[in-house]
């Protein structure tokens, strides 16, 4: 083949490039689409309640991401610390999914009932209060600001779209469950249950 | 344990996977090979070939690949092969190694526990107070205590607001081994209920009658009308003496130790807060995180800090 046709046709260049780096994603992504593990959820997940749901879009508003993952590899070192390593039907109902790359904090993938709702309150509001050597930032607006509940339902109806088997019950109780709620109450629930499905998480 | 890769794949995405593998490293080497030329020999009139490109009459020779070049290119092919001949790679073909991600975190459990096993095991044998003595032990347990314990009750096991201190001899929940163990194997739950609904009177008197019992400042006729109160609503749990149940985390409410102080707060100011909103103590299960040996070890860590000092 000549260089020539391919270097002078940008759109030929730009096809075969797709071309050349698609056949990664064909042969590690594409299959997982269609694997049971990766697509069933594990037994006894139940999509994330309402107020649940509104404390994991705290947790994405505020960045919590950006410190800690949500993603305990199959390592000793991770198991030993923070239990079982994820599975991935454990996050089938998670959109988008919270893996993090980065531990400047500890992993919360199994962060539920380790503490109690009221350290986690005491720690949000100043981390300092509770853990003297600390360096994360503080969250006290999470006291102050309460919940509406206006988009839970549109929230839910998006992700039952996506494959989240919410019930029309579960929608239309959405705003009346939140509604009025402190922003903490809700991102202390969603904490607390952070990899509480699978059995023997140790 | 669940199983990470659990269901092999279906022939159809295994060979999928296979041919993709193998067919990208063919056509790389395809790639490679029709574009090779190492003939750079001049010609009769003594011209090499060029590429054709000329700028400013400079023209661009068209040599090839150099040869380190050319087999570092050959190395990676090579490489590839060997690594899916070793490992899995290839759809469902699991490598000559036989090696997995989970058979090596098996692996490095196993190992991890036939060291530590026999250690913890030793351990778990000794009764609480001996163990409390060995210092080596209670070094092993301090380890765990930070890790797991610290960031409630603190790296001084001094604990704050809302999370008791572990150096005192103020237990909610007794502080006999058996106790520690208790409270660690199972967690605790605390629960304090609003008394709201006996207005504002009444919870005035009852503050007025807790200060009085551990002589904090107060008001006399206040504390005095408080006492019936107590003695109906409050004295189920923490005792007609108010000395409080270890049977049911009920603090006694003689002594000048205040769970729920906060720091610069009032003691009075504190024990209207609890008693207009209740208070809910929970001290999470530990057995299902640590597991039964760092329990028994941690326990005795707990009982060890009596006896420093």
């Amino acid at each position: 083949m000549k260089h020539e046709i391919v270097e002078k046709n940008v759109g030929l260049l730009a096809v075969l490039i797709l071309v050349a780096i698609s056949f990664g994603g064909l042969a590690e992504v594409v299959p997982l689409f269609f694997q049971k593990q990766t697509t069933e959820p594990v037994e006894g997940l139940e999509p994330l309640s309402a107020l649940e749901l509104e404390g994991r879009g705290i947790y994405r508003r505020e960045g919590c991401v950006g410190c800690h993952s949500q993603m305990v590899r199959p390592f000793r070192a991770e198991t030993e610390r923070y239990g079982h390593y994820n599975v991935a039907g454990e996050q089938v109902y998670e959109h988008n999914f919270l893996w993090g790359s980065k531990r400047t904090g500890p992993d919360l993938a199994r962060v539920g009932g380790r503490y109690s709702d009221d350290w986690h309150r005491a720690h949000l509001y100043n981390p300092r209060d509770v853990v003297p050597e600390s360096i994360m930032p503080a969250y006290p607006w999470l006291f102050e600001n309460t919940l509406d509940g206006e988009a839970t339902p549109r929230k839910m109806r998006t992700l039952r779209t996506l494959g989240v088997p919410y019930t029309d019950e579960d929608i239309d109780n959405a705003a009346e469950e939140v509604r009025g709620t402190q922003e903490i109450t809700a991102l202390v629930a969603y904490l607390q249950q952070l990899g509480t499905v699978l059995e023997g998480t140790r | 344990m669940n199983n990470l890769w659990g269901d092999s794949l279906s022939s159809f995405w295994s060979s999928w996977i296979i041919f993709i593998t193998l067919g990208t490293i063919a056509l790389s080497v395809w790639i490679l090979l029709a574009n090779r030329r190492t003939d750079k020999t001049p010609d009769a009139e003594g011209n090499v070939e060029t590429t054709g490109h000329a700028a400013d009459g400079i023209e661009e020779y068209d040599n090839p690949l150099p040869k380190w070049w050319f087999q570092l290119f050959v190395l990676t092919v090579v490489f590839a092969l060997g690594y899916l001949v070793l490992y899995p790679g290839l759809g469902n073909y699991a490598g000559v190694l036989g090696w997995s991600q989970e058979s090596q975190w098996e692996e490095e459990v196993a190992q991890a526990e036939e060291r530590f096993t026999p250690i913890f095991a030793q351990y778990q044998e000794v009764p609480i107070p001996e163990l409390a003595e060995d210092s080596e032990a209670m070094q092993v347990a301090e380890r765990i205590y930070q890790n797991n314990c610290a960031v409630c009750h603190g790296s001084n096991a001094q604990g704050g607001y809302g999370f008791p201190n572990l150096t005192d001899d103020d237990w909610l929940y007794g502080g006999e081994p058996e106790n520690i163990l208790t409270t660690l194997h199972n967690g605790r739950n605390g629960l304090m209920p609003s008394w709201q609904q006996l207005g504002q009177e009444n919870i005035e008197n009852l503050t007025q009658y807790v200060l009085s019992l551990s002589n904090e400042a107060h008001d006399e006729e206040r504390a005095e009308q408080g006492e019936s109160t107590f003695m109906a609503v409050c004295a189920a749990c923490h005792g007609p003496n108010a000395m409080g149940n270890t049977a049911i985390g009920a603090p006694n409410l003689t002594d000048d130790i205040w769970l729920y102080l906060a720091p610069g707060q009032e003691v009075g100011d504190s024990i209207r807060q609890t008693l207009r909103n209740g208070r809910n103590g929970h001290m999470p299960a530990q057995a299902a995180y640590i597991g039964e040996e760092r329990v028994h070890l941690v326990a005795a860590y707990v009982y060890s800090l009596r006896l420093e000092d």
